[in-house]
């Protein structure tokens, strides 16, 4: 299968301070890679360094046959300043920055292309609303379609379960496997539970990265992983089961 | 209405009304990016620095303005530089500029011997002694940031909304940061002369303010920002021939006039259109 990017031994943190020891980590084509860790852990740390936002302090990043600029990214909702003036339909358009040159117009076809992704998250009726206007769940509709009007080749999402309600999760969710067919997705969330019902591997980052080749953890594993975060098991009925350690 | 056109003919008062619709426009536009942008401290911090300028360009027996806005633009872009390349909390730098501004100012406009300048024209502007190079400043500047924003509003608005992502999509976020904090200082600076340093920052703000209760849209925010500034500078400049005041008081308190009517507009289109959905 097709690498996409590829982590080797990466060290990163900020100033004189070590978040990421050590980093491992390959994404290949059709890659659905739930990150999880405990808070600090180093999650967005290794976000920033894949989105090229901080250099490695060692290690190496390597983006292959794809132009690294083509990395859809969905940022934690609690970021954004909502009471910005800018419309629902500028904040997708700016999705497509990276396509511009600095004086660059915006086509029809731009315009098109948006429209079409509000008509499949079904928020086209909200496109010249202010983004301070939204809920929490049409927000963050909007945030992914701006994630994706790129086309990108892996899509990367924080935490993209905060704030919405459990219906609108699940739609996500049915969004992401579709896209999932095409793109990469790296999916960080503080609820494993959920997560791990849906991605196809998972990686604990504490410090250092485990990678886990399957969406089936257990609470012995994530020990051996030096991750101690609750764990939330799945049986043929949904139940929830929180370990103590 | 007779003193009305008999005052419109003095070469002065249309001066007057030339530096009011020019101020108006460049204010408008750059008052839109430091509201949204929430960046309204470190206007103020420029404005005060730049005292500094006007202290030291006089003492020099240089132009004032040109001294402000050498010292103006330098003060913001080093705020710029030192908010993100050190970990040092910018707001107690920008006040540690307001401050070393003011005290400079003072400082060299006092040591300067001869003839004390009037410091009321630069604290509270003086619009009705507009010279002509002050109009053809004031017109450079409109036309700078008029073609900064017809080729660049987009990028300009995305990096404000969202700096991390326009940084994953490799924009150029540091020049786009640089250029517009320079172009903040510029119209800061060259509008001294029309409300003066204590007062800038409203004409930066109130008119935004007001256009925002009306649209959410950046570029519709700007249009209003623009059209309010006019309505109000206007007539705080007649209020100001009138009362013998300085022209920034005058102006300043036409705008908050303006916001409390928009404030009531508003308030009863909002009744209206509930009363309408029951």
């Amino acid at each position: 299968m097709t690498k996409l990017l590829e982590l080797k031994s990466v060290y990163a943190g900020y100033d004189n301070k070590i978040v990421l020891r050590d980093v491992d980590l390959i994404v290949k084509k059709n890659d659905f890679i739930g990150i999880i860790g405990p808070n600090g852990g180093g999650k967005t740390t290794l976000l920033k360094v894949i989105l090229g936002l901080i250099k490695p302090i060692e290690g190496s990043i390597k983006f292959n046959n794809i132009d690294d600029n083509l990395i859809g990214y969905l940022p934690q909702i609690n970021t954004i300043d909502r009471k910005f003036p800018i419309s629902v339909r500028e904040v997708i358009l700016s999705g497509l920055m990276s396509h511009k040159k600095l004086f660059g117009r915006y086509q029809s076809e731009d315009k098109r292309k948006a429209k079409e992704l509000m008509e499949q998250m079904g928020i086209l009726h909200l496109k010249n609303k202010n983004i301070g206007e939204l809920s929490g769940g049409q927000l963050q509709r909007v945030f992914l379609c701006r994630a994706i009007i790129s086309n990108p080749q892996i899509l990367i999402l924080d935490e993209p379960d905060t704030y919405v309600d459990s219906h609108f999760e699940m739609e996500l969710y049915g969004v992401l496997d579709k896209l999932n067919e095409h793109m990469a997705i790296i999916l960080v969330s503080h609820d494993i539970g959920t997560i791990s019902s849906h991605v196809k591997t998972i990686a604990c980052v504490n410090g250092s990265l485990c990678y886990h080749d399957s969406n089936i953890i257990n609470q012995e594993q994530l020990k051996t992983y030096n991750c101690p975060i609750d764990l939330i098991t799945h049986g043929d009925v949904p139940h929830r089961v929180l370990k103590k350690h | 209405m007779n003193e009305i056109i008999d005052i419109l003919s003095y070469n002065f008062f249309q001066n007057a009304i030339g530096a009011a619709i020019l101020a108006s426009i460049s204010c408008g536009i750059i008052g839109t990016y430091i509201v949204a942008r929430r960046i309204v401290f470190i206007s103020g911090g420029i404005t005060h620095a730049s005292f500094g300028g006007i202290g030291i360009a006089w003492f020099l027996g240089l132009n004032p303005i040109l001294g402000a806005a050498i010292f103006g633009v330098f003060s913001a872009l080093g705020i710029e530089w030192v908010s993100k390349k050190t970990d040092v909390r910018q707001d107690s730098v920008i006040g540690i500029l307001w401050a070393l501004g003011m005290a400079l100012g003072i400082i060299f406009i006092y040591m300067t011997p001869g003839y004390a300048p009037n410091l009321m024209s630069f604290l509270f502007g003086s619009i009705l002694t507009v010279s002509s190079l002050d109009l053809y400043l004031l017109s450079a500047l409109s036309v700078l940031t008029i073609s900064v924003f017809a080729l660049m509003m987009r990028p300009i608005v995305y990096v404000a909304f969202d700096e991390t992502y326009a940084q994953t999509h490799k924009a150029p976020v540091q020049f786009l940061n640089y250029l517009m904090i320079a172009l903040v200082a510029l119209a800061i600076v060259l509008n001294i002369k029309v409300v003066g340093i204590i007062l800038v920052i409203s004409f930066l703000t109130i008119p935004q303010t007001i256009a925002n209760m009306f649209t959410q849209d950046f570029g519709k925010m700007i249009i209003g920002a623009i059209t309010f500034g006019i309505i109000g500078s206007l007539l705080g400049l007649f209020m100001a021939y009138k009362l013998n005041v300085p022209s920034g008081a005058t102006i300043i308190f036409s705008f908050v006039i303006l916001f409390i009517i928009a404030k009531i507009v508003q308030l009863s289109l909002l009744k209206l259109s509930r009363k309408v959905d029951e």
